[in-house]
């Protein structure tokens, strides 16, 4: 085991970030982080799903026929996301309602596919778990973060308490609804990823190509 | 004694043997296949049917707190389902105006209704963009301590921008003058259409008059008020002239007369007590 079950945990959050240092799962990104509360219940969500996903998948690594190892995969996350989804319509109605088709698309969220081929495939089950639930935590502190910048300055409130009164209800603060607009979210998005790859230049990826220099004749 | 014998030389059971396998034959592939499709869809199952009651019975709480809350009764402290013992549903007839008994109202699913050919009818003059229309719609009478109309709630939609608004609109007991306009599901852009939403926008409609002393229908949501005068005039929202557009249409259409006004003109000559 080359990694700890420590840095299995703890590396996805800003070291090996599925976001900001894989770039997978923006999709989803973009479109459940307007509202804070939206963004908090997507995270855990694709958290359980990506941890039990890796999981079950690491269970039955040794039986999965390679020639059908992704539709496997894929039955299993999809089965675990329409769990999921079930009980948020069951116990979190309203925040099912702002979800709407995004806990459906889970499935094909870009991150859960690829801890389960390039980590649970290879990892027992405990690992995998915990590789899981790195991944998704990571994703969440993402999400969180895009989550503060585009309500407190869209919506001029945090987890929908208003901490800037908005024209609109009497107060004096003007929101930007570019904010609330899902285009917003890939700006947002950029400069965190700018700003991780300034702070640990190692993450920045290598040039595809190469300035030469040509002697002036 | 074969079978004795057999079973001791392989000691190992059939799913044992199948496991054993190489990975990549046919067999186990299909195998592995098959199992995990059966299992996966019986977890599945498991999951839709348990919790069915319980979904059910939010959308239903869901759909009461908006009625509660369009007629201004809403209180978090009361539990919905007592609250909402004092609104009387019926099923209103909309080409007559008059209630039927066809339907049970406590359960009937005019959303549902409005793709059954035997119960709605496509739309040729279609304001409010809705395609299909039911004949039956539920409404909500809520009564006074004296058992007199106090308030009536009608379910009205119609397409705005992006999306179809579903909604209910309150009217008090003359059944001209607007209470509360609300909408329960909506999908327009956040910030500009989605502020339909916004509860001092909603307080505009309160007070306002469906029709003048001729009985013309002159509410209308615009950018400047129109000649009717202000009691039949809703502010357009800053930023969503579309959205702005579909409500002034769907309310208009549902207040016309392909809507409740044959039920809403039985509510003015106390014909519906």
């Amino acid at each position: 085991m080359s990694q700890t079950r420590r840095e299995l945990l703890v590396d996805p959050l800003v070291d090996n970030n599925p976001i900001t240092l894989q770039v997978l799962g923006i999709c989803s990104s973009l479109a459940v982080t307007s509202s804070l509360k939206v963004a908090l219940v997507m995270a855990i969500a694709v958290t359980l799903v990506t941890a039990f996903s890796s999981m079950f998948i690491s269970m039955l690594r040794n039986h999965i026929p390679s020639s059908i190892r992704i539709i496997v995969q894929m039955v299993i996350i999809a089965s675990l996301v329409i769990v999921v989804d079930q009980l948020l319509k069951a116990y979190a109605f309203e925040i099912s309602k702002t979800l709407s088709v995004f806990v459906g698309l889970i499935i094909t969220n870009c991150i859960v596919m690829g801890r389960a081929e390039a980590f649970a495939m290879k990892n027992p089950p405990i690992d995998s778990f915990i590789d899981g639930i790195g991944n998704g935590l990571g994703y969440g502190f993402i999400l969180m973060l895009v989550g503060i910048i585009r309500e407190l300055f869209g919506s001029g409130s945090l987890f929908g308490v208003t901490l800037l009164q908005t024209v609109n209800n009497g107060g004096w603060y003007v929101p930007n609804g570019l904010l609330l607009l899902p285009p917003s979210a890939f700006f947002v998005i950029g400069l965190l990823i700018w700003a991780f790859r300034t702070w640990k230049p190692e993450q920045a990826e290598e040039r595809e190509y190469k300035i030469q220099t040509v002697e002036a004749h | 004694m074969v079978d004795g014998s057999a079973n001791t030389a392989s000691p190992k059971g059939p799913l044992r043997r199948f496991l054993d396998l190489p990975t990549d034959s046919t067999a186990k592939t299909l195998f592995v296949a098959v199992t995990l499709c059966l299992f996966a869809s019986m977890i599945v199952s498991i999951a839709a049917v348990a919790l069915r009651p319980v979904q059910e019975e939010n959308k239903l709480r869901d759909k009461r707190i908006n009625i509660l809350q369009v007629a201004g009764v809403y209180d978090p402290a009361v539990s919905v389902a007592t609250a909402f013992e004092a609104f009387e549903p019926h099923v209103v007839d909309l080409r007559t105006g008059e209630f039927t008994d066809q339907f049970d109202a406590a359960t009937f699913d005019d959303r549902a209704a409005a793709d059954d050919p035997a119960l709605s009818r496509a739309l040729e003059d279609d304001p409010a963009s809705i395609s299909r229309q039911s004949f039956y719609k539920t409404v909500y009478l809520l009564r006074d301590a004296n058992g007199a109309i106090d308030k009536v709630v009608l379910p009205v939609h119609g397409y705005g921008l992006w999306s179809t608004l579903w909604g209910f609109i309150a009217l008090e007991e003359n059944g001209n003058d607007i209470f509360g306009l609300q909408f329960y599901e909506q999908g327009e852009t956040p910030g500009l259409g989605a502020e339909v939403d916004n509860p001092r926008w909603k307080a505009l409609w309160n007070g306002k008059k469906l029709r003048d002393d001729n009985g013309d229908l002159q509410i209308t949501v615009a950018k400047t008020q129109p000649a009717a005068g202000p009691e039949y005039y809703v502010d357009a929202l800053a930023g969503a002239t579309l959205t702005s557009r579909g409500v002034d249409n769907l309310v208009r259409f549902w207040m016309g007369s392909d809507g409740y006004e044959a039920f809403l003109n039985k509510i003015k000559a106390g014909e519906i007590k």
